[in-house]
């Protein structure tokens, strides 16, 4: 393989040579290469197999439009699949691998698929392996085990990804001649400008032109540009920037690559960098993106589109090939004829479909003696082991939809095809602009524009270089103006752009074989989809552009079919009988080209995605003492203190035994709290709880339920009247965030006359409570200036003091059916609090017990945790707690309590359940049937919500809900296994422990 | 991502903020004369309107006010926010 690097030209630094590896194969390049000019410059011309049917490909593209060159690049944590040849930027020592052609790119085992390719057709997948259904896992694992498409990797990337926020007036998307005008406009008139380019270099089609600009070669005028640019303190450019989205109030995303093109920073700057933009205006100068042509056997590698051939010779001073020709259905190829032949490749000669190319073209290929064939398209190819040996010639009928003769072949290893341009109208559309087709220049160009966007340019269907140039003037000076800066005088610059002939749409080329005969014809490389499939799908009554796309494959892939798509369309229109407008564009929608996860996640990853953890005052003690944790909501609260080994099971029967006996002592720090005040605190309180507030006595407490306005529970609490105009409500720990939005959207929407103010405190305050008949006793030695006597401090009420010199908040309330007092002290004080409680507690075996033995001791007492024995569709009477519900006044969700269907006796209620076999705990959650066996589907009566083993009774208890359950009790249920058992259960009251509730008199 | 002009706070990004629903939705005075299809009807029924729509947003991650919004369902431009208790300038009074 020899070199096919030019002796000069190029922006490659022939200074900085580069090694690099492909396949395991080592390669030099140089600085300013791509890997894909690198390996054309060494000679390769097979990139890869095709995916469904492993034909050989080479390069066809030269930037983020190529179907085929696809690189696995890098190794272990770091690679990404899937990548573009044509993107991948050359640094010393890469190594990449191509993703499709397993298990070698010259010998392939599926090539076979390419042979019995007629029996591959369209949806040939869903008509053949889906029946029968069994084989379709076993045939799907084959053809993704031939097709592979790069693999994602295993271990986590180390590498750094960031997000930046970002405000500008103008973004301009795309720095080739048009973007680089608009920005230069826009720079000088002091707008804040951000320019976003995908490639390396700013430049867009300049880097690989040779047309002069006002008198001077094109990249002395870039450089001066460019220059001028960087320069400016207003102005950001951004290489490797591309902007992937355009959404709604001018928000665009920008997925910057900044390590991916050098070995070794990656430890320093963050590997990529999603920007999320507010542009005030946006400049579409996105360029346009060159048409394949549909031809027999149009993919072999060294069929290239010419915009690519141009690119290679020019900008990377490589030659494709020792011998090359042409084919199109316009002028712009012409061009590429010309540089073919400055490059010292033989040119055997231009394809033209069209009868009349313009007498310029032909005076200009006379004297460079290249023969063009005008009225000629080419019928097929012919390849060897290096890929394209030959073309096949036809003579084609004025219409263009016959051929007349076959004119021999032409030897060549390098096709360079236009089928015509296509405006990069992605980011348009998008912004939710619609395409309009253009019948003169046969492609879509944006509409009208709906967001703060103008197209400027080659993207608005301006395909001369000088008129890009004022085009992008006039879109600065349009962007100047509407954010409202004094627009900078600026000369526009001249290039002489050609008169031509205009284009005549070639979208299947006829090849004189019958349909289906000949050489396959691509449409779209990556998917392997053909004209043959597009007709095929049309005759078995395919319709819509977005079905056929989703039935051939057509434009799905990592290039989104940038090459094809149009031709795919235009061929279904030809078959329907209808025009291109009338068919349509499939919806544009982002990303426009792949994003890596990383850069979606950002540092949002791991443990610190941005999802707080809380944890209470006392928390770091827990941690020492070996709690083990349990997350509620946001919370990290104790779950159990396991002692010396213990299981699970037996520290929590420990923790319950302790505090039924003695004194157990719970974290209850993050039960939400909010603050209410204001003259109307006790009326709001009346209409957001079912029950009544204005009578509570200053320093008593009181439990309400919250109701959704569907009559549904939705969130309860102790809340306690502090002073007349002051309650202090508390709610759930999950619940806490929710409640508070609906106090304050009542409050806002529908009662601002009421004069309330809500505070959330929760974390202002740490609170210990103690629980068990020695918790008075133990309170007594800390605290001297409460009366902490049963009819001084009653159930149900709130002192204040201090506890061993602590400034407390003291609440008589209990969540276990103990004597318990809830101690509130400020936060800063919850570890003082809580170690003092354990000294002083000492003597009575005081225990900690976390949030395990905290629902088994409210379980046995019956009361109900919201979200847990409530599920959104449970009512007060459900829990049986009518008791609660205020007949005489409104409040949220009152009148729904009396539709019908809360009234139905066979509703869910709340009952307790004592299994048969004492020992046999219910799983949580099963559901439960009436009869042990009974033909299937069995009826369900409910299911369980809660259950536990009760040491203190010596039995295992459960709460469920069951139909019609409060007028059960004694009746059996039973509860099917997942092992095939079923446990026999009896319904009893909900309440456990303490039915009486002696102990709160206590 | 849309950009919204809190009437106390300005413009900030759509994230700042939770939407709300139907906006105009007044709680019966006197919930237990309404039948149930009209306990319903205020309950669960909604508009599903195509083009200019008022709506309730919150500032949740700013200042937290409730606020309300005409917004055109199909381009998603908000035309027009105004204050809880303000009348929309489509006339639909509070
Ligand atoms: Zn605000």
């Amino acid at each position: 393989m020899s070199s096919q690097r030019l002796p000069s030209g190029g922006r490659i630094n022939r200074g900085r040579p580069l090694e690099f590896f492909f396949n395991g194969r080592r390669y030099e390049g140089f600085e300013g290469d791509t890997l894909a000019s690198g390996l054309l410059a060494n000679g390769i011309r097979l990139f890869g197999r095709s995916f469904k049917y492993h034909r050989p490909r080479g390069l066809f593209g030269s930037g983020s439009e190529e179907p085929n060159a696809l690189v696995q690049l890098g190794e272990g944590a770091s690679t990404i699949p899937n990548l573009k040849a044509t993107q991948v930027e050359l640094f010393d020592g890469l190594s990449a691998r191509t993703v499709v052609g397993w298990p070698s790119l010259e010998i392939d085992l599926y090539a076979i698929n390419n042979r019995i390719g007629r029996l591959l057709p369209a949806g040939f997948y869903y008509k053949t392996f889906m029946r029968p259904r069994f084989l379709w896992d076993w045939y799907e694992g084959r053809i993704r085990h031939a097709a592979g498409l790069g693999f994602a990797p295993t271990e986590p990337d180390s590498a750094r990804y960031d997000k930046r926020n970002a405000h500008c007036d103008v973004l301009v998307v795309g720095a080739g001649p048009t973007g680089l005008m608009a920005a230069l406009v826009a720079g000088r008139s002091g707008a804040r400008v951000i320019v976003a380019d995908e490639q390396a270099e700013m430049g867009g089609d300049l880097l690989s032109s040779t047309q002069h600009v006002s008198g001077a070669c094109p990249w002395m005028f870039l450089d001066n540009l460019v220059k001028e640019l960087s320069l400016m303190d207003n102005v950001m450019l951004l290489p490797r920037s591309t902007v992937s989205g355009y959404y709604d109030y001018n928000f665009l995303v920008i997925n910057q690559r900044r390590t991916d093109h050098q070995a070794g920073i990656g430890d320093i700057v963050s590997r990529e960098r999603n920007w999320r933009v507010r542009a005030r205006q946006v400049v579409l100068a996105t360029g346009a993106i060159e048409r394949g042509l549909v031809f027999a056997d149009n993919d072999r590698p060294g069929i290239m589109l010419s915009s690519a051939v141009r690119t290679y010779i020019n900008r990377y001073a490589v030659r494709p090939g020792r011998t090359g020709a042409v084919f199109t259905n316009n002028d712009s190829a012409y061009q590429t004829a010309v540089e073919m032949h400055g490059a010292g490749m033989e040119v055997k000669g231009v394809i033209d479909v069209r009868q009349r190319p313009s007498q310029e073209r032909l005076l200009q290929m006379d004297t460079l003696g290249i023969p063009v064939y005008s009225g000629h398209g080419v019928g097929g190819t012919r390849s060897g082991r290096q890929g394209l040996r030959a073309v096949e010639l036809c003579r084609l009928s004025a219409d263009g939809r016959d051929v007349l003769t076959q004119k021999g072949s032409l030897d060549c290893q390098v096709l360079a095809i236009s089928g015509g341009w296509n405006p990069a109208i992605h980011l348009h559309c998008q912004s939710g602009g619609r395409p309009k087709y253009d019948d003169d220049q046969a492609c879509f160009v944006p509409d009208k524009s709906v967001q703060s966007e103008r197209s400027a340019g080659s993207a608005l269907g301006i395909f001369q270089l000088g008129n890009c140039l004022s085009d992008g003037v006039d879109a600065g000076v349009h962007a100047v103006r509407e954010t409202g800066y004094a627009c900078a005088h600026i000369d526009i610059p001249y290039a002489s752009d050609r008169t031509g002939s205009a284009i005549e749409p070639m979208w299947n080329v006829p090849d004189g074989v019958l349909p289906g005969r000949g050489g396959k014809k691509f449409v779209d490389y990556q998917n392997d989809t053909t004209a043959a499939d597009i007709a095929l799908a049309a005759r078995e009554g395919y319709r819509s552009i977005e079905h056929v796309k989703r039935y051939t494959a057509l434009g799905f892939g990592t290039d989104q079919g940038k090459t094809g798509n149009i031709n795919g369309l235009a061929i279904l229109a030809q078959h329907l009988g209808q025009s291109i407008p009338a068919t349509g564009t499939t919806t544009f929608r982002p990303n426009y080209t792949p994003v890596t996860f990383g850069a979606i996640a950002g540092r949002e990853l791991g443990t610190v995605f941005f999802d707080p953890v809380r944890k209470t005052p006392m928390h770091d003690w827990h941690v020492a003492h070996g709690a083990v944790f349990e997350d509620v909501g946001q919370w990290k609260r104790p779950w159990y203190y396991p002692k010396g080994g213990e299981t699970m099971e037996s520290a929590v029967r420990r923790e319950c035994l302790a505090t039924r006996k003695s004194i157990g002592l719970l974290d209850a720090s993050t039960l939400g709290k909010i603050e209410v005040r204001g003259r109307d605190s006790a009326e709001f309180l009346n209409r957001i709880y079912t029950n009544a507030w204005s009578k509570l006595e200053i320093n008593r407490c009181r439990y309400g339920l919250m109701l959704g306005e569907d009559g549904m529970v939705m969130d309860d609490g102790v809340s306690s009247r502090l002073g007349d105009n002051h309650y202090y409500m508390t709610t759930t720990t999950g619940g806490a965030a929710h409640v508070l939005g609906w106090l304050e959207r009542w409050h806002q929407t529908e009662w601002p006359e009421l004069e309330v103010f809500f505070t959330s405190v929760t974390d202002r305050w740490a609170v210990a409570s103690i629980a068990g008949p020695n918790s008075r006793s133990l309170l007594d030695r800390l605290c001297s200036d409460i009366d902490l006597s049963a009819g001084a401090f009653p159930f149900m009420s709130l002192r204040e003091g201090s506890v061993a010199g602590i400034s407390a908040r003291l609440f008589r309330i209990s969540f276990s059916g103990e004597l318990a007092f809830e101690i509130n002290v400020s936060a800063d004080d919850g570890v003082a609090l809580w170690e003092l409680l354990m000294e002083a507690g000492g003597e009575y075996g005081i225990t900690p017990y976390g949030t395990e033995t905290m629902h088994v001791l409210r379980a046995e007492k019956g009361y109900v945790i919201v979200g847990q024995d409530t599920d959104g569709s449970v009512t007060p009477a459900d829990l049986g707690m009518d008791w609660i519900v205020s007949k005489t006044k409104d409040f949220i969700g009152k009148r729904s309590l009396a539709r019908s269907d809360m009234l139905r006796d066979s509703r869910k209620q709340l009952v307790g359940l004592v299994t048969e076999q004492p020992e046999t705990v219910l799983p949580e959650g099963t559901q439960l049937v009436n009869e042990p066996s009974t033909d299937y589907p069995v009826p369900m009566t409910g299911h369980v919500t809660s259950s536990y083993y009760s040491s203190t009774l010596g039995h295992s208890i459960a709460l469920a809900l069951i139909k019609g359950g409060h007028t059960r009790m004694g009746a059996s249920v039973y509860a099917p296994t997942l092992d095939g058992q079923c446990i026999k259960a009896i319904i009893s009251s909900p309440v456990f422990y303490d039915p009486e509730n002696k102990l709160h008199k206590t | 991502m849309l950009s919204i002009d809190c009437p106390w706070c300005g413009s900030r990004d759509q994230s700042e903020f939770s939407y709300g629903g139907e906006a105009h939705i007044v709680r019966p005075k006197e919930p237990e004369k309404l039948s149930d299809e009209d306990w319903g009807d205020y309950l669960f029924n909604r508009k599903n309107t195509k083009g200019r729509f008022e709506e309730q947003w919150c500032h949740t991650a700013g200042c937290r006010r409730w606020f309300n919004a005409v917004r055109d369902s199909q381009s998603y431009k908000i035309e027009a926010v105004y204050k809880i208790g303000e009348q929309s300038p489509d006339g639909i009074p509070e």
